[in-house]
Parts: structure tokens; C-alpha cells; sequence
């Protein structure tokens, strides 16, 4: 029905808005990382002042987003498991209408959530206090890195779980029940059977969510500014505070490269299970 | 032994909910608290009258929740002009690279996006668009189009070939037959990139913490500040307003985004 010609024209719009709102503003952030805008040239001064002033903020947003990553597979391995091998079908309904409440609630919204129910004199610590598991005394807020993971979790979890249960249901349930048959045991199905041929999407969502993580400003902006924090608030700062773009580019590059090294785990994973043979 | 099986599901059930409702339970109330000082476990009375003040007609949040709906509808609108011709040459078309193409459109997301909105700022900057709708639109528009142009893509692929033949034979030109055939056809899935779009701008907040400062607060940035201020009831309220359209949409995606749809996307 359309010509290559056509066809070139009728993406062009929209590879034009991408190249020059993303790929040239991308571009910027590489070069300008290297820029010195006081004296003039290149080098990386802009990267020895960013770890001279933001180490431990780097190895706190690593150590952040690592963990919440990794608590976000664990959670939705748990809940997309329970949806597809789930034998309480009650159960499985009130787990499906709850676990995706989060999904579409936007950063920003989770963070202030958190703010008023994990302060030292919010909802989670009243209500712990009231069933008697702890005293007055001992309730301490949990607005840090703490609040943080709780937040990302709390708010990427949903979407992994989706992604995952949508993937294990179309899974071959005959393989399921042969194994349920032999007398498998639940929690070895899910792990044995389950996740390893559901890797893929997995991965896919844990990338995805890391990287989202890896960007959002309201969070820590908004849960715990104070440092150590996370890079996004020390970019923002560098800007609004200083106009220092080439620390701020420097923080961006650095933050890219968490980024890529872990593609790049991911990607020479799937080169080596490629490999073996099948 | 049912209830012995039963119950440790039902306590770990009791717990999701906690984690995940609490916290919404805990913004409702905020929303009606009138005054809620230290160490009183609810709020000493209730009452409207932050809502009032919130939705007055010249107050700061009627201002933002204006902006951030024709901001919304004219981000939807960039991102039809471009996301609804690429969709229909990539999921019909014959493009040369045609998964290059896609995967190009998927960038954005790989990227850790803040470093590439505080360079979209500077440059906004330089050409007058900072502190603007129009920069604040383009930013949304470059934010929502990896899902606007991917769900296009798949509408437009979902749609069935014999019946475009079957007016293509009965003598329709080719503007003909996508206006009365494939067009109608892929509007279910078309409005469902619409509605992301117009979720994705009402929910931005990094691009338009740097390309919308000084002139342009939207809801989520009016809540950043009367958070930051302190002012829980009138961040709970915008909070509220904004988590409305967001939890409406997750109960009814299934609705809008058809399973034919769904299965092409990203193929």
C-alpha cells in the first residue's frame, strides 16, 4: 500500500522531533561532560570535582538502585508465581485486584504518599504501635535511604509483576502439570520451571526499572535531600545552584555508565546462554 | 488443615494490602485533615476548607491543574501529528530497517533521562523556550513518543489487510481506504496512545522541574512544593487530583488496549 518513499516521509516528523530533542541534547551531555567552561578545553576536570565532592552520593545511588532492583524481582517473582500457580482462587483474585493499585501513579504522588506514611509519626508506625509490636519509644522514621527503597519498590514492583505474570501465563502448562504430576513441590516449579523461561521479560522489566530509578528526581528530593543522596538531587543542584553544567554532565555521564554496565552484564548473560547448547 | 493452609496466605494478603493501601489511606486522610499536630495518631478535626482554598478560582492550583491540562492536550496532540503517520509507515509501510527504526524510538528509555533534560533546558534556554508551553509541550511529547508511536505502530498492524483489499477492489483510492477502512479500525488502539500521552504529560515532573521554572508550574510540581513547604493537606489534595486519572486508567487499560493490539506491540 506505501511506497519506501511514503513511507520515509511519513516517519520523518517524528525521527526529526527525536533527533533533536533527544539524540542532540544526549550528544550535548556526552561532550559537555568533558568541557572545562572556566578555562576553556577539554579534559576531565569535570569528573575528578564530581567524585572529589559526590563519591560516596555515587556509590549510594549504586548501592539504591541495585537493592531496590534486585527486592523488585524478588517481590514480583512472588506475586506473578502466586497468580499462575496459585490454588486459592480467592486468594488469587484479591491478589490480582491489589498488587497493580501503584502502576500508574506517577513519582512524584508516591513520594509525598511516603513522606506523611513513613515519617517518625506516620500511619506505618501508628498503626505497628497500635497491634503492640512495638513501643512509642522505639518508632523512628524511615525518611532516608530506607524511604528511598520502600518508594521504588513500592511503586516498580506492579509493572515488573505485570510484564512477569503476563509472560508465565502464556507459558505451556503442560510442562507444569507433568511437573505437579511427579510431585514437584510448588516453589520448585515456580523456580525450576517458571523463571527460567520467563528470564527474558524479567530482565527486560528489572533493566527497564533501573533505569527509571536511576532518573528520578522527586523521590530522593522529596524523601531525603540531606546527604549522602542520590545523584539526581546533586545534578539538579550543580544546575539551579551553580549553573556548573559540566559537573552536572560529568554526574549524567557517570550515571549512564552504571546504566550500560549493566546492560552489559545482561547482554554477555544472554551471549553465554546462547552458547550452550540447547 | 484448610484454615492452617489458609492462613498464612491471608496474613501475607493483610500485609500487601497494608503496604500498598496505607499509604493511600494515609493521603485521604491528609486531604480532609483540618489540623493533625504531633503525637496525635488521626487528625484533632476535619474538615474542606484546604479544598476550598485549593480549588478557588484564582488560586495557585486552579493555575496548575489549567496548565497541566491544556499542557496534556497539546503534548496528545504533537504526539498524534507525528506518532499517527510513523505508525502507519511502520506497521504498514515498507521501511528499509524497519526494527532500527523502532528501536531508535526506544532510546529514550534506555538512558538515565534527567542528564538529557537538563541539556534540553540549556538549550531551550539559548533559543527563548524555557519558562514556556511550547518548551514544556516538546519535552512531554519527547517523553510519551517511544509509547505513542509504538502502540500506533501496533494499531495500524493489528488492523486487517483483506478488508483495505476488499474496498481497494471496489474501486477506493488509497486516501479513501484509510479514511473509511484503517483509520477507523486502528482508533481503539490509537486512542489508547492518546490517553498514555496524556497520563505521561500530566504526570511529568523532571523536564518540567528545568524547562518549565520559572513561569510554568504543573499539578506535580505545585505538589513538590507545598510538600517541600510542608503543607501536607493541600499536597495531599494535589495528590489526590493526580492519582484519580492515573489509578481510573490502570482499572481500565484492558478496556481501551485490546488484546490483538497488545500482542504487536514492539514486533
Amino acid at each position: 500500500m506505501l511506497t519506501r518513499k511514503t513511507s520515509l516521509i511519513l516517519t520523518a516528523p517524528a525521527m526529526a522531533l527525536l533527533g533533536l530533542l533527544f539524540l542532540l541534547p544526549l550528544g550535548y551531555s556526552l561532550v559537555w561532560a568533558f568541557r572545562d567552561e572556566e578555562l576553556g578545553g577539554w579534559g576531565l576536570q569535570n569528573f575528578i570535582k564530581a567524585f572529589g565532592l559526590y563519591s560516596r552520593d555515587i556509590l549510594f545511588t549504586l548501592i539504591i538502585v541495585t537493592l531496590s532492583t534486585v527486592i523488585i524481582g524478588v517481590l514480583s517473582i512472588a506475586i506473578s508465581g502466586y497468580l499462575t500457580l496459585g490454588e486459592n482462587r480467592v486468594a488469587q483474585a484479591a491478589l490480582r485486584w491489589m498488587y497493580r493499585w501503584p502502576l500508574f501513579i506517577p513519582f512524584v504522588v508516591a513520594a509525598q504518599l511516603m513522606r506523611t506514611f513513613l515519617a517518625k509519626n506516620g500511619m506505618m508506625n501508628n498503626i505497628i504501635v497500635s497491634t503492640g509490636l512495638m513501643d512509642q519509644m522505639h518508632a523512628v522514621s524511615y525518611l532516608d535511604w530506607r524511604g528511598i527503597i520502600i518508594t521504588f519498590v513500592w511503586k516498580q514492583t506492579p509493572f515488573v509483576a505485570l510484564l512477569l505474570a503476563g509472560a508465565m501465563s502464556s507459558l505451556d502448562r503442560s510442562t507444569i502439570e507433568a511437573a505437579r504430576n511427579l510431585g514437584a513441590h510448588r516453589f520448585r516449579i515456580l523456580l525450576e520451571i517458571l523463571v527460567p523461561q520467563a528470564a527474558t521479560t524479567l530482565m527486560v522489566g528489572l533493566i527497564l526499572s533501573y533505569v527509571v530509578m536511576m532518573s528520578v528526581l522527586s523521590v530522593p528530593l522529596m524523601i531525603n535531600a540531606q546527604s549522602p543522596t542520590m545523584i539526581t538531587v546533586d545534578m539538579a543542584w550543580r544546575i539551579n545552584a551553580y549553573s556548573d553544567y559540566g559537573v552536572a554532565n560529568a554526574l549524567g555521564f557517570i550515571s549512564y555508565a552504571m546504566t550500560a554496565v549493566i546492560a552489559w552484564i545482561y547482554l554477555r548473560q544472554g551471549v553465554r546462554e546462547g552458547r550452550r547448547p540447547a | 488443615m484448610t484454615i492452617l493452609r489458609a492462613a498464612p496466605v491471608a496474613l501475607l494478603l493483610a500485609l500487601l494490602a497494608f503496604a500498598v493501601l496505607g499509604p493511600i489511606t494515609n493521603m485521604l486522610i491528609w486531604s480532609v485533615a483540618e489540623t493533625w499536630y504531633f503525637p496525635a495518631k488521626l487528625p484533632q478535626s476535619y474538615g474542606f476548607s484546604f479544598w476550598e482554598r485549593v480549588f478557588r478560582p484564582q488560586g495557585n492550583a486552579m493555575v496548575s491543574l489549567w496548565n497541566s491540562v491544556v499542557i496534556a492536550l497539546f503534548t496528545v496532540l504533537a504526539s498524534m501529528v507525528v506518532a499517527v503517520p510513523a505508525g502507519l509507515a511502520l506497521g504498514r509501510g515498507r521501511l528499509p530497517w524497519r526494527s532500527f527504526f523502532l528501536l531508535l524510538f526506544l532510546l529514550p528509555q534506555a538512558f538515565p533521562s534527567i542528564a538529557v533534560h537538563m541539556n534540553i533546558a540549556r538549550i531551550f534556554y539559548g533559543l527563548g523556550l524555557n519558562g514556556t508551553y511550547v518548551g514544556v509541550v516538546l519535552v512531554h511529547t519527547i517523553q510519551g513518543l517511544v509509547f505513542s508511536v509504538w502502540i500506533a505502530t501496533a494499531a495500524f498492524a493489528a488492523v486487517n489487510r483483506e478488508l483495505e483489499e476488499a474496498a481497494a477492489n471496489m474501486g477506493a483510492s488509497p486516501f479513501t481506504v484509510f479514511r473509511t477502512v484503517t483509520l477507523p479500525l486502528a482508533l481503539p488502539g490509537l486512542m489508547a496512545s492518546a490517553i498514555f500521552v496524556f497520563l505521561i504529560s500530566l504526570d511529568e515532573f523532571t523536564g518540567t522541574f528545568f524547562v518549565g521554572v520559572p513561569d510554568i508550574t504543573t499539578l506535580p510540581l505545585l505538589l513538590f512544593t507545598a510538600s517541600m513547604e510542608g503543607n501536607y493537606q493541600i499536597a495531599s489534595i494535589t495528590a489526590l487530583i493526580l492519582l484519580i486519572p492515573s489509578v481510573g486508567f490502570m482499572l481500565f487499560i484492558e478496556r481501551f488496549l485490546k488484546s490483538d493490539v497488545l500482542a504487536k506491540i514492539g514486533s
